[in-house]
This record gives C-alpha cells, sequence and structure tokens, in this order.
C-alpha cells in the first residue's frame, strides 16, 4: 500500500531584544551560568512581570510579515507544570487568545536541479503566540544542573496547520521562515544557539486517505539537516510498524541525531494536563490600527518577492538571485552596486556572486566587513564597459582593490594597466607578429580563419595583456587582408 | 466517602506523594473549596461580557533597556546545592 505522511511543525523563535520577556534582565547566549537573572526571572516572592514592548513590537510584525490576522485584544495565560527548568512552576504563555492568527508562508521545494527553480506554494499557519523561554538543565549521572540564563528570554511559537507531506517540505519550509524572520530582523535564528527550536507532528495515512492518522510528537529536532533526518526516519518507522500489523500509539518520540533514530519519551513526564488560567499578573494587550500600520512600515520585502523583482528589473538567472537574495545584506551590497551603474547588472551581480563572495570566505570577512564598496565594483565594471580594460586584467584589478581597498581607477592608473589603444604601437607588434609567424599567415591566407587567434596572441603577450582584443583582431585583419 | 476531586492524579501533577491518611484530608478540603467556589455559578451573568481582569487597564509595558543582572552568588543564595555555577536538582530523565 502507497502511504501520504502528514506533517505539522510547531517552531519556536527567541526574539531578539536587550531584555528579557517580563523583566529587565539582560539576554544573552554563552555568558557564565547563572548570571542573566533577576528577582522577576528567579521567581522571588512579591515580584510582577511587566511586559516588554519591543517584542510586543516584533511578534506583531512577523504576524504582519507573515499574512497573520493580528488580535485586536490578548491576553496572557498560566501554563502550569513542575520542571526545575522554571522556577515559577507556570510558564507565562498566551492559550486561548493568541496575538497572531492564521498566516501562511511561502516556501520553494527543490528543483529539478540546483540551477532551477523549484515550484512555490504556501504552508498556512495556524496560529503564532508570544511566551517566555525557559532555562536549561544539564543532565548527568546522578543529579542535572540548572542554569537560568535563558529563562524569560522572549520566544514565539509558530505553529502550522498539518499540510506538510514531506521531510523535504518541512525542510523548505523552515529555511523560508527563518529567512524571513532574519530579514525582519526579528531573530538571528541560528539553531546552534537555541534561536530556533523544532517540534514535529508526525502521522502516516493511506494515501487518498483524508482521517488523520494517529499523530507523534517528534522532539530534539535541533539542527536543520536533524529536521529533515529525523522527519524521514520517523515517516519511515511508522510505514514498517503499519505495514508489520502493529498499530501506532500517540505518544511524544525524541529524535537521537548520533543513532540516528527515534525514541519514545517516558510518558509519565509528560502529563499534558497544565491547567491553563488567565495570569491575574498582566493586563491584556490591545492592538489598534495605528500600531498596525506604524509596524507595516517597517516591514521588509520578503525574500522570495526580492527575487521575482531581480528577475524582472535586472533580469538575472536563478543562480546569481538564489546566492544574493537569501542574505539581506549581500543584496543591499548588490542594489548598492547596480545602482552606482545601472547598465549592467548582471556582470555587477556575477562579480559579487563569484569573485567577492570567494575572496571574503577565504579571508574570513563577511558583506559588511567587505574592503572593496559596492560602488568600486560598480566602478570596475564600468572600466571594462568602457573598454578601459579587458576582463582579465579585471580580474587582476579586482585582486589589488580587494587586498588594498583602492579604487580600480587607481590601480589601473598606478599599474599601468590601461587597455592599450594606441594603434601605432599596436601595429608595430602586429607586423611582427606577421613576420615572426608565416605559417599561421600561410594558414590563414589558406582560409583558415582561425589561425588569426595566434597571431593575436603574439600582439597580446607583447601589449603585456594590455591591449584591446577587438582592435588587434582589426588591425591583424586588416594587414592579412593586404597580404592576399 | 466519594470526592469529587481524583487526589491521585492532582498529587501527581504537583509532584507531591501523599499518605492515605492526608489523601482523605485534602480530598475533603479540596472539595470544601470548590463547594464555595460553586456558589459563583449562582450568580446571573447573562449579559456580562467575559473579561480577564478585573479592571479596565491594558498595555502596560517597558521599553526594551537591559537592567542589572544578579551577581552570580546572589542568584545561588537560596539554592540548596550548587556546582559549576548551576542549581544541583535531582537527576530529571527526559
Amino acid at each position: 500500500m502507497k502511504y501520504e505522511a502528514v506533517i505539522g511543525l510547531e517552531i519556536h523563535v527567541q526574539i531578539k531584544t536587550a531584555s528579557k520577556m517580563f523583566t529587565a534582565a539582560p539576554v544573552g547566549f554563552g555568558e557564565e551560568p547563572n548570571t542573566l537573572t533577576d528577582p522577576v526571572v528567579l521567581a522571588l516572592p512579591g515580584v510582577l512581570p511587566v511586559m516588554n514592548k519591543k517584542a510586543i513590537d516584533q511578534i506583531i510584525k512577523s504576524g504582519l510579515l507573515l499574512g497573520c490576522d493580528i488580535a485586536p485584544v490578548c491576553k496572557w495565560d498560566r501554563k502550569n507544570y513542575f520542571y526545575p527548568d522554571n522556577p515559577k512552576n507556570y510558564q507565562i504563555s498566551q492559550y486561548d487568545r493568541p496575538i497572531c492568527v492564521g498566516g501562511k508562508v511561502e516556501i520553494e521545494m527543490p528543483g529539478p536541479s540546483r540551477n532551477v527553480m523549484g515550484d512555490h506554494h504556501f504552508v498556512e499557519l495556524t496560529r503564532i503566540h508570544l511566551e517566555e523561554d525557559v532555562g536549561k538543565l544539564n543532565h548527568f549521572d546522578n543529579d542535572s544542573l540548572v542554569d537560568y540564563n535563558r529563562a524569560g528570554t522572549p520566544l514565539m511559537e509558530i505553529v502550522t496547520e498539518p499540510v506538510m507531506h514531506s521531510p523535504e517540505e518541512a525542510f523548505a519550509f523552515l529555511t523560508a521562515l527563518k529567512q524571513a524572520m532574519i530579514y525582519a530582523g526579528i531573530s538571528d535564528c541560528d539553531m546552534e544557539k537555541g534561536q530556533l527550536r523544532c517540534d514535529a507532528n508526525i502521522s502516516i495515512r493511506p494515501a487518498g486517505e483524508t482521517k488523520l492518522g494517529v499523530k507523534v510528537e517528534l522532539k530534539n529536532l535541533n539542527s536543520i539537516t536533524g529536521v529533515r533526518n529525523g522527519i524521514e526516519f520517523e515517516i519511515n518507522r511508522q510505514i514498517r510498524a503499519v505495514e508489520k500489523g502493529e498499530s501506532l500509539v500517540q505518544e511524544t518520540r525524541r529524535w537521537n541525531a548520533e543513532q540516528g533514530i527515534t525514541t519514545p519519551m517516558r510518558s509519565k513526564e509528560m502529563a499534558h494536563d497544565y491547567r491553563y488560567f488567565p495570569d491575574p499578573d498582566l493586563m491584556p494587550v490591545e492592538v489598534d490600527e495605528d500600531w498596525k500600520a506604524r509596524l507595516r512600515a517597517e516591514l521588509p520585502e520578503l525574500p522570495f518577492e526580492k527575487q521575482r523583482r531581480y528577475f524582472e528589473q535586472f533580469d538575472l538567472p536563478y543562480t546569481l538571485t538564489s546566492v544574493l537574495v537569501p542574505d539581506r545584506k549581500l543584496s543591499a551590497y548588490f542594489e548598492e552596486a547596480v545602482a552606482a551603474h545601472p547598465d549592467k547588472p548582471q556582470a555587477v551581480a556575477n562579480w559579487i556572486a563569484n569573485d567577492l563572495l570567494r575572496e571574503l570566505s577565504t579571508a574570513g570577512r563577511s558583506i559588511t566587513d567587505s574592503p572593496i564598496a559596492p560602488s568600486q565594483i560598480a566602478g570596475l565594471v564600468k572600466l571594462v564597459d568602457g573598454g578601459t580594460i579587458s576582463n582579465n586584467i579585471a580580474k587582476e584589478v579586482f585582486i589589488h582593490m580587494f587586498q588594498t581597498g583602492k579604487d580600480p581607477e587607481v590601480i589601473v592608473e598606478e599599474k599601468g594597466l590601461k587597455q592599450s589603444t594606441d594603434t601605432g604601437e599596436l601595429e608595430t607588434w602586429a607586423d611582427e607578429a606577421i613576420a615572426n609567424n608565416p605559417a599561421s599567415v600561410e594558414a590563414w591566407l589558406g582560409g583558415k580563419e582561425t589561425a588569426v587567434n595566434f597571431l593575436k596572441g603574439q600582439v597580446m603577450k607583447a601589449s603585456k595583456g594590455k591591449a584591446n582584443p577587438q582592435i588587434v583582431d582589426k588591425i591583424l585583419k586588416e594587414k592579412l587582408g593586404a597580404l592576399r | 466517602m466519594k470526592h469529587s476531586i481524583d487526589i491521585d492524579y492532582v498529587a501527581n501533577l504537583a509532584r507531591i506523594a501523599l499518605t492515605d491518611e492526608e489523601k482523605e484530608t485534602f480530598s475533603r478540603q479540596l472539595d470544601d473549596v470548590l463547594g464555595y467556589i460553586e456558589k459563583l455559578n449562582e450568580v446571573d451573568v447573562s449579559g456580562i461580557e467575559p473579561t480577564a481582569h478585573a479592571f479596565p487597564v491594558k498595555n502596560v509595558w517597558r521599553d526594551d533597556v537591559a537592567g542589572e543582572a544578579f551577581p552570580v552568588e546572589t542568584a545561588l543564595a537560596n539554592a540548596p546545592a550548587k556546582r559549576q555555577n548551576m542549581i544541583v536538582v535531582p537527576k530529571v530523565v527526559e
């Protein structure tokens, strides 16, 4: 029998702020344990939480970016559970009145090859709500150690509808979501730092069936490859079990990346009875049209929108857009360069996507730290366009630009790299090439057109690469033609 | 005696162990509490909008400015046991 997998994702994204969700304690990663706490984080008696305005702004922005409805009124609830990752014994979250409802994320499925764009479609969201992150437990043989540095960090939970059907689709969704969040400056989404975490709800059903199968919640998908591999393993495990005649149980399983398998988590630890109730310490949030309009004005162009604009406005091929677009800073760099020389966007894009990125990567630098300014890339393309230097010389100039940060015009001047258009000099070299290479001349006269290339090579060599190849070609053909 | 609350379930959620005697005592007490709260059901609330709060106050927030954190010694002052600047708790298996 053929089976269809049904996947829904729950994604936690830390919102990038300076202070915590409900108190002024600083937010950070990699600090010494328990150095980012204060009375509210540790739930000392008598403390009261106060909302972080920026975190609310940022989640509304996320909602607007992903086409959610923003609830006119939302409130806070306590999710009660006893576990040492949270000193209050409840997590402040949003239960029945989340701030963002619905929404959708455009994703790109893998194309038939790397150079070819894949199909696009939307993945529907159920909701996005805001909550506080919890502390981190480190498990040892005989005890566990608790670090509350992460506790209280603003955290968004993004829930999708169960509408995805393959590990590739889940991966594409995560990639698109991550890019949108990074673009809007909402989060850095570094999975290694726990800024983006992913759980998956996975079930299978016979192809054609419309009812959902028994759902398994898969946790610990803590890397981008973990998401793909974990989901793939779990789908296959469920299919194998059903084919063997076993019945699936609703459970929570954990992805073990080292062994490449999923294992059941102890059901005792996950009594899902959180006894939610409204948090009396916090007042509701009301969002009016003015507030939304203010935030809407700050929204960036989404990556896929930008890609479509690059196709239309600059006629760039897919391969170039897929390098430039995912990195907002890189695309900003590109657009600044194109603005300085709008005639050849594709040449500008090529210099950036190929040469500049290669040199930056070798030097271990980022685009914001590039020794070459966007206007200098434009200047280089302009020099090639105007026939001042050849493409080959441009490569050499580029390396000097990268090393020194000097303008291309200055380097060309200093190194005397200007393409030679001094026809007197070129004619002398052409005469020499013809006199010294009778075999090539014979061949050309005998009808072998390509024989001129050898002669051209001699002239280029004599000019140390500075001769303009088109002009050399013209001079040689004139002189050869005269020999007929 | 039949109680309206499942005391074993509630005790498990609260991660506490109760003796049989305590179970009986707390079941009775919780019944009393629930019975008292039940009185609220006698109030006629038709035509009253549900609310999460008694006061019409909203949008109480602060700007995102980081303040001082506790020194680690202060943060751990109440911890019964600590190691490597972290709080030691009984082993919790995931």
